[in-house]
């Protein structure tokens, strides 16, 4: 069963969802977010699409396997701690660096780099088993 | 201070290795690679691990830079480290082991991430100094080992991962629970800051709460009686080399988790507790030494033997004298490199005779008669002849139980090693002694991948028997970390907070008796604040 109404505005959500998981993602860290929760609402629009287009065009908006995804997350996650390790020899410190742009101060760290990863590894491992599921129910 | 990175390596190198094969999804062959130089890496890094806790004692490590107790610690003692070596020893031998039991299907389900993920689970357990942290890690090996167990998503395996899985998930409710109460009442979970918080408080309802929940959530992960029945229940439906890793080293992780609070946070100098852990590890030793009895599938033996094994691992707690966790330690060590080479035997039992149930097999000491001697290593191990690894464990665990007049239990240990004897023996008779029901079709060969780890484990078995002395040095330092908290404490908090600990320890344990009767006389009473030295 497939709803012309959902399958259109899917469209919309799908995208407005992403930028908003993206945006919380983004202002995680000293603000509520961060990876785990943006990833939650990143799985989510997946799933909205899986749901309404069907889990194969899901799979392409993907583009690459969600265990891949997880791995890549995972590798960036750990390695975010490595700059810690020589720099301070402790695992995990993060390290910032701060750029002065005019009109307002940038602060980077490593920590953007974990919470990417752990992003990725929530949409990875939601994803792995939603698009199971999915595909189980549609035979 | 470079020197405590070393506890990063165990936990990070499978970590990565799990991920790296993850993003090679769809190339086996470059998972395998990564697999096998994980493992290599892996084994090198927990050697060195337990190399430097030989050199220095006790290390801790601080995650991130925060202060304890706010960071997650990491803490390496004798135990700990040798249980981290172990592990890395024994994925490498099952990775070998590997190479010809792992299909390809289970190459494309995932089996490299799950089992390097599985890997980052035990040693995470092994290594961390943080309470909640301990319930990350039982949680990280749970998920992993739930998708081994169904990786080739049989009926039976189902069946099996069901029990397995409702089980284990019940056990860490329970712990998180446990966790809470332990949290409300003393307002951190940093192993070594409760282990200094707790002597000075009183026993209270909540806290024995904590403390049973505990004892109930680890005695499930390890199976002791009588929580023990999904153990037999799954561990024969794996694959081989996933059936050997489990039968080696996740119960033993609960069994290192019973050990912690109860030699670091609970006191169990009272009489009611070591009464309770003496009849667990009498009857976990006697039950499942008999279901032992009953069956016929080698690896559904073996399974109900890990249980009355660690009975003898609880002996420790039982006695809780510093030879006793001297003997637990040894014993610890010594079982997982034996149960882990019995279940890669089976696998490659089956493979020499087409059956993995005795009796559908049988006449391999005429077909195969080096695998009939390669059994009797690690079997007559387990069983405690000597001159084998498992005649020191049982030794010294029996000899620590004499002299602090535990002669019950003794007798326990004594007779259950008869009856493990007898049962190995039927396995030898059944499937090398007697000629065989069928008329095998053709010669059937044992891969070489499956004897090169035999023959290693086999050779470590060989090697703590021959030569027991620095291993049993060894476990005895082991043993007097678990009954001395201020040494655990010193490298987290320093010496100063460890010494203070310490006499709080000491006061506390004269006091220990008058808790205890207290407690059952008029329940406790909270908030009035023990007077303690």
């Amino acid at each position: 069963m497939r709803s012309i109404i959902l399958v259109a505005s899917t469209r919309i959500f799908f995208i407005a969802m992403v930028v908003v998981s993206l945006w919380i993602l983004l202002r995680g860290h000293n603000e509520p977010g961060g990876g785990f929760i943006g990833g939650l609402m990143g799985a989510a629009a997946f799933a909205t699409l899986a749901f309404a287009a069907g889990v194969d065009d899901a799979r392409k908006m993907l583009r690459i396997h969600p265990a891949v995804l997880m791995g890549v997350g995972l590798v960036l996650a750990a390695v975010s701690g490595l700059p810690g390790v020589v720099l301070n020899g402790s695992y995990l410190q993060h390290q910032w660096l701060e750029l002065d742009l005019g009109l307002f101060e940038l602060k980077l760290g490593t920590t953007l780099v974990f919470d990417i990863g752990v992003y990725f590894v929530v949409i990875g491992g939601v994803l792995s088993f939603m698009f199971r599921l999915y595909e189980e129910e549609q035979g | 201070m470079a020197d405590q990175l070393d506890l990063l390596w165990p936990v990070l190198i499978p970590v990565m290795t799990a991920a790296l094969a993850a993003c090679f999804w769809y190339n086996i062959r470059a998972q395998r690679i990564i697999s096998f130089i994980g493992l290599v890496l892996l084994f090198a890094a927990s050697v060195k691990l337990t190399m430097t806790v030989v050199e220095h004692g006790v290390i801790a490590k601080q995650f991130g830079g925060w202060a304890p107790p706010f960071g997650i610690s990491f803490v390496a003692d004798p135990l700990a480290a040798a249980l981290v070596a172990i592990t890395g020893l024994l994925a490498l031998t099952v990775g070998i082991f590997g190479f010809y039991d792992v299909r390809a299907r289970h190459e494309r389900a995932g089996f490299y991430p799950l089992f390097h993920g599985m890997i980052t689970g035990v040693n995470g357990a092994f290594l961390t100094g943080d309470a909640f942290n301990l319930y990350v890690w039982f949680e990280v090996m749970l998920v992993t080992s739930l998708g081994l167990l169904v990786i080739s998503r049989s009926r039976e395996q189902l069946d099996g991962t069901i029990k397995y899985g409702v089980l284990n998930l019940f056990g860490t409710i329970l712990f998180l629970i446990g966790l809470a109460l332990l949290y409300g009442a003393t307002g951190t979970l940093n192993m070594a800051d409760l282990a200094r918080v707790l002597p000075g408080m009183t026993m209270t309802p909540g806290l024995m709460t904590a403390a049973m929940l505990f004892l109930a959530a680890f005695a499930i992960k390890a199976g002791l009686f009588p929580l023990f029945f999904w153990l037999p229940a799954s561990y024969h439906t794996a694959t081989f080399a996933v059936g050997a890793i489990f039968a080696g080293l996740l119960t033993k992780v609960g069994v290192y988790a019973t050990f912690r609070p109860f030699t670091l946070l609970f006191l169990i100098e009272g009489e009611t507790l070591r009464y309770v852990f003496t009849f667990i590890a009498a009857m976990t030793m006697i039950t499942g030494v008999f279901g032992a009895a009953v069956q016929w599938n080698i690896r559904r033996i073996l399974s109900f033997h890990i249980i009355s094994q660690i009975g003898y691992m609880l002996m420790g707690l039982a006695i809780a004298t510093p030879i006793a966790w001297a003997g637990a330690s040894f014993y610890i060590i010594h079982h997982i490199i034996v149960k882990a080479n019995l279940f890669l035997l089976a696998g490659a039992i089956r493979a020499a005779g087409g059956s993995d149930d005795l009796r559908r097999t049988g006449g391999l000491l005429k077909s195969h008669p080096w695998l009939a001697v390669l059994f009797l290593i690690p079997a007559l191990s387990l069983a405690g002849l000597p001159p084998l690894s498992g005649f020191w464990a049982k030794f010294l665990v029996i000899d620590a139980s004499l002299r602090a007049e535990y002669y019950g239990l003794a007798a326990v240990a004594l007779i259950v090693g008869v009856l493990t004897l007898f049962s190995m023996m039927k396995i030898w008779m059944e499937a090398f002694w007697k000629a065989s029901p069928v008329t095998p079709s053709r010669r059937r060969y044992v891969p070489v991948a499956f004897i090169i780890p035999i023959v290693m484990l086999g050779a470590v078995t060989m090697t703590i028997g021959l030569f027991a002395e620095p291993f049993v040095t060894y476990a005895r330092d082991a043993g007097d970390v678990l009954v001395d908290p201020p040494l655990y404490i010193a490298p987290v908090f320093g010496a100063e907070a460890a010494a203070e600990a310490g006499a709080l320890i000491a006061g506390d344990a004269v006091e220990a008796e008058v808790i205890e009767t207290d407690l059952i006389e008029n329940g406790a009473d909270d908030g009035v604040e023990e007077e303690v030295r």
